[in-house]
C-alpha cells in the first residue's frame, strides 16, 4: 500500500478547471516530485492533498485513511507537514519560536496547565525547546535562534520554514516549490538536504519548476499540464517522454 | 522565563503599594475607591488584551460580559427566596449553604443565594454566553467580528436596560458584600477600604501571572502564530478555530470576573456598565496599552479609569478617549509601549535639547 494515493481528484475554480482526474501514488520512504509549466494545478494539488481545498471530486488516502476535505490541522494530525511557496513565517516571533509552533502536534499542554505552569507542562516546554534547536541545527540555522524569523535573509527563512515543518516527526513532507528564489549553489545545497530528510524516514512530495532539482534527486517524477496527468515515472523516462518534451519545449522548436 | 515575571509582579505590588501611601500621604484617601474601582476595570482590559493582542481578534462586547457577571451576581444575591422557602430544592440548597438567610436594610429578613455561588453562576453563565455566541461569530474577522461582537453587546445593554428584573434604567442595588477571609469582604465598606484595595490588586495580580504563563506556553505560541500567518498555523496542527472560541471565552470570564467583584464593591450595577461606550473604552485602552502587551494594558487603564472615574475629564470624559485613540493610532498605532514611540519621543527630546556638539559630531559620524 501506498503511503500516499491520490486518485482521480478534480478541482475547478469558476471557469478554469485546475486539476482534472489526476491520480498518482507516493511509497514510503521516497523522495517524488510534481513538475509542469506555471498554471498547470501544482499548487492547486498540494492544496488539496494537505487540506486548503476540498475536492470535487476524486479520493486522496494517507496511510490507508481518506483524507480529502479534512481541514489542514486535521491533516497535519495524520502526519502530513508542508511548505509554503511563499514562504510564511509567523510574524512577530523569533526564529526559535516558529520552530517550536511546529512540535504543536507532539506537546498537549492546554489554557489550564499553561496558566498553572505545572511541572509537566515545563518539562514539555523543555523537550519543545531542544527538538526546535537540534532540528535548527539540522538545516544549519541554530545561530538565528533568536532573531526575529521575518527579518531574516531569504535562504534563512526557507529554511526556518523547513524546521518548523519537520519538527512534528511527520510521516510525510510536502515542500511547495522549495528552490525558488535560491541560486544555483542553494540549490545544490537544497539538493543534498532533501536526501538528508529521505534518509531521516520521512517521505517527500515536492513540487518544483528547477529541472536541475527535481531529476537529481527524485525517485519518480509525476508532470503536469493543464490539470491533468500527462506522465509519471522514473526522471529517465520522464525526461525522454515526447509528450513531457512538448509541453516544456513547445511542438516547433523540437 | 518564571522569575522575569514574578519579578514583574512584585514590581506591579510594590508600586500599587507606593500608589495607595501617596494617596494616603496628600490627604485624599478616598483616591483608594477610584483605584479599587480602576483595577477591575483594568481586569477587563487585560483580558480583552489577550483576545486582541494574541489571538488577533477584537471584540466590541466586553461591557456585555461584564455585565453579565455584574448582573447575574446583582440578581442573585438580592432576589428574595422567601416565598419558595418550602420547595424541597429550595431547603437543601440552603443546607449546603448555597442559600442563606440574611438582614435586609429595612429591618427584615431575606432568603438570597449566598454571593459565592452566585460569583461562579455568574462567571459560568457570560462564559457559557461567549461559548454560543463564540462559535458562529468568531468565523468572522476584521470588520465584520468588530461589527458582530458590537451586536452581541448591544443586546446585552438592551436586556440590561429593558428588563424589570434587572431594575431596568435604575439598575440593581443592595447586593452584599462578597464575604472573604479574616472577615474582609468585597463591599462598600469605608473601614474595609484599605483591604478592599489589595483585594482588587491582589485579583489583578493573580490574573496577570496566569495570563502572562499562557502567553509563554504552548497555546500562547499558538494564538501569536494564529495572528502572524493563519493558514501556516492551521497546517502545523493549530485548530485556530477552536483556539480563538477558548481564549474569547476565558477573555470574557476575566471580564465576568471583574464585574462580579466591581458590582459587591459598589454595591450595585447599573445599565450603563453595559454600554457599547464601556466596551469600546475597553478596546481603546487595549490599543493604547499595545496589542498584546498586557502590562501596557494594565497601566493604561488603570490610569485612564482612575482619571476618568476621578472626574477629571469632565463631561468630555467619551471625548477625551476618542481622542487618545486617535492619536495613538496616528503616531504609535503599537501601543505605548512600543519602540517606535519611545523612539520618537527621544528624537523629540533632542530636539528640543541640542545636544553637546561633540556627541552630535560623533553620531553625525555613526550615521554615514
Amino acid at each position: 500500500m501506498a503511503l500516499l494515493e491520490v486518485s482521480g481528484v478534480s478541482k475547478r475554480f469558476g471557469g478554469v478547471q485546475a486539476v482534472d482526474g489526476v491520480g498518482f501514488r507516493v511509497e514510503q520512504g521516497m523522495v517524488k516530485a510534481v513538475i509542469g509549466p506555471n498554471g498547470a494545478g501544482k499548487t492547486t494539488l498540494f492544496n488539496l492533498v494537505s487540506g486548503f481545498f476540498a475536492p470535487d471530486r476524486g479520493e486522496i488516502r494517507f496511510a490507508g485513511d481518506p483524507i480529502q476535505g479534512r481541514r489542514p490541522y486535521q491533516v497535519a494530525q495524520k502526519g502530513i507537514s508542508r511548505t509554503f511557496q511563499n514562504i510564511k513565517l509567523f510574524s512577530g516571533m523569533t526564529a526559535l519560536e516558529n520552530v517550536m509552533v511546529g512540535r504543536h502536534l507532539r506537546s498537549r499542554s492546554g489554557f489550564v496547565s499553561g496558566m498553572l505552569r505545572l511541572p509537566w507542562t515545563r518539562r514539555e516546554e523543555a523537550e519543545v525547546r531542544e527538538k526546535s534547536r537540534e532540528l535548527m541545527a539540522f538545516l544549519g540555522v541554530e545561530q538565528l535562534a533568536d532573531a526575529e524569523a521575518t527579518s531574516l535573509a531569504y535562504g534563512q527563512q526557507r529554511a526556518v520554514e523547513l524546521a518548523r515543518a519537520l519538527c512534528s516527526d511527520p510521516r510525510m513532507v510536502l515542500l511547495d516549490e522549495p528552490a525558488a528564489g535560491l541560486n544555483m549553489r542553494e540549490t545544490a545545497e537544497l539538493a543534498k538536504l532533501i536526501l538528508r530528510i529521505r534518509d531521516r524516514g520521512i517521505t517527500v512530495l515536492l513540487v518544483e519548476h528547477d529541472m536541475s532539482l527535481v531529476m537529481g534527486i527524485s525517485d519518480e517524477v509525476a508532470v503536469l499540464s493543464y490539470g491533468q496527468k500527462i506522465a509519471d515515472s522514473d526522471p529517465r523516462s520522464v525526461q525522454r517522454d515526447p509528450q513531457v518534451v512538448k509541453v516544456y519545449l513547445g511542438e516547433e522548436e523540437c | 522565563m518564571r522569575s522575569v515575571r514574578l519579578r514583574q509582579v512584585a514590581v506591579f505590588l510594590v508600586l500599587a503599594g507606593a500608589l495607595q501611601l501617596g494617596a494616603i500621604a496628600v490627604g485624599k484617601p478616598f483616591w483608594q475607591t477610584q483605584l479599587t474601582m480602576s483595577a477591575y476595570y483594568a481586569l477587563v482590559a487585560v483580558g480583552l488584551s489577550l483576545l486582541m493582542g494574541y489571538a488577533g481578534q477584537i471584540s466590541l462586547g466586553h461591557a456585555g460580559f461584564f455585565a453579565v457577571g455584574g448582573y447575574g451576581s446583582a440578581l442573585l444575591t438580592t432576589w428574595d427566596l422567601s416565598a419558595h422557602k418550602a420547595a424541597g430544592v429550595l431547603q437543601a440548597l440552603q443546607a449546603m449553604g448555597a442559600v442563606v438567610a440574611r438582614p435586609d436594610p429595612f429591618g427584615g429578613t431575606v432568603l438570597t443565594v449566598h454571593p459565592w455561588p452566585a460569583a461562579v453562576v455568574a462567571v459560568l453563565l457570560a462564559m457559557a454566553a461567549a461559548w454560543l455566541v463564540g462559535i458562529p461569530v468568531l468565523k468572522l474577522s476584521g470588520h465584520y467580528l468588530a461589527m458582530a461582537t458590537l451586536g452581541v453587546g448591544t443586546i446585552i445593554a438592551a436586556i440590561a436596560v429593558g428588563t424589570q428584573a434587572l431594575g431596568a434604567a435604575d439598575g440593581i442595588s443592595g447586593v452584599p458584600p462578597l464575604p472573604l477571609l479574616l472577615g474582609v469582604g468585597v463591599g462598600g465598606a469605608t473601614s474595609q477600604r484599605v483591604a478592599n484595595y489589595w483585594v482588587a490588586i491582589g485579583l489583578l495580580a493573580v490574573c496577570m501571572i496566569l495570563l502572562l504563563n499562557l502567553v509563554d506556553s504552548r497555546v500562547g505560541r499558538a494564538l501569536r502564530a494564529i495572528h502572524g500567518a493563519e493558514d501556516a498555523a492551521d497546517a502545523m496542527g493549530v485548530d485556530t478555530a477552536r483556539y480563538k472560541l477558548h481564549t474569547f471565552v476565558v477573555s470574557a470570564g476575566l471580564a465576568a470576573l471583574a464585574g462580579v467583584f466591581l458590582t459587591h464593591f459598589n454595591g450595585g450595577i447599573g445599565p450603563s456598565e453595559a454600554s457599547i461606550m464601556k466596551s469600546v473604552k475597553y478596546v481603546a485602552m487595549v490599543a493604547v496599552g499595545g496589542m498584546g502587551s498586557l502590562w501596557g494594558t494594565l497601566g493604561v487603564s488603570l490610569l485612564l479609569n482612575f482619571l476618568s472615574l476621578r472626574g477629571y475629564f469632565g463631561t468630555l470624559d467619551d471625548a477625551v478617549f476618542g481622542a487618545i485613540l486617535i492619536g495613538i493610532m496616528l503616531f504609535s498605532p503599537d501601543g505605548i509601549m512600543s519602540p517606535d514611540l519611545r523612539r520618537i519621543l527621544v528624537a523629540g527630546w533632542r530636539r528640543l535639547r541640542p545636544a553637546p556638539a561633540s556627541v552630535e559630531k560623533g553620531a553625525s559620524e555613526e550615521g554615514r
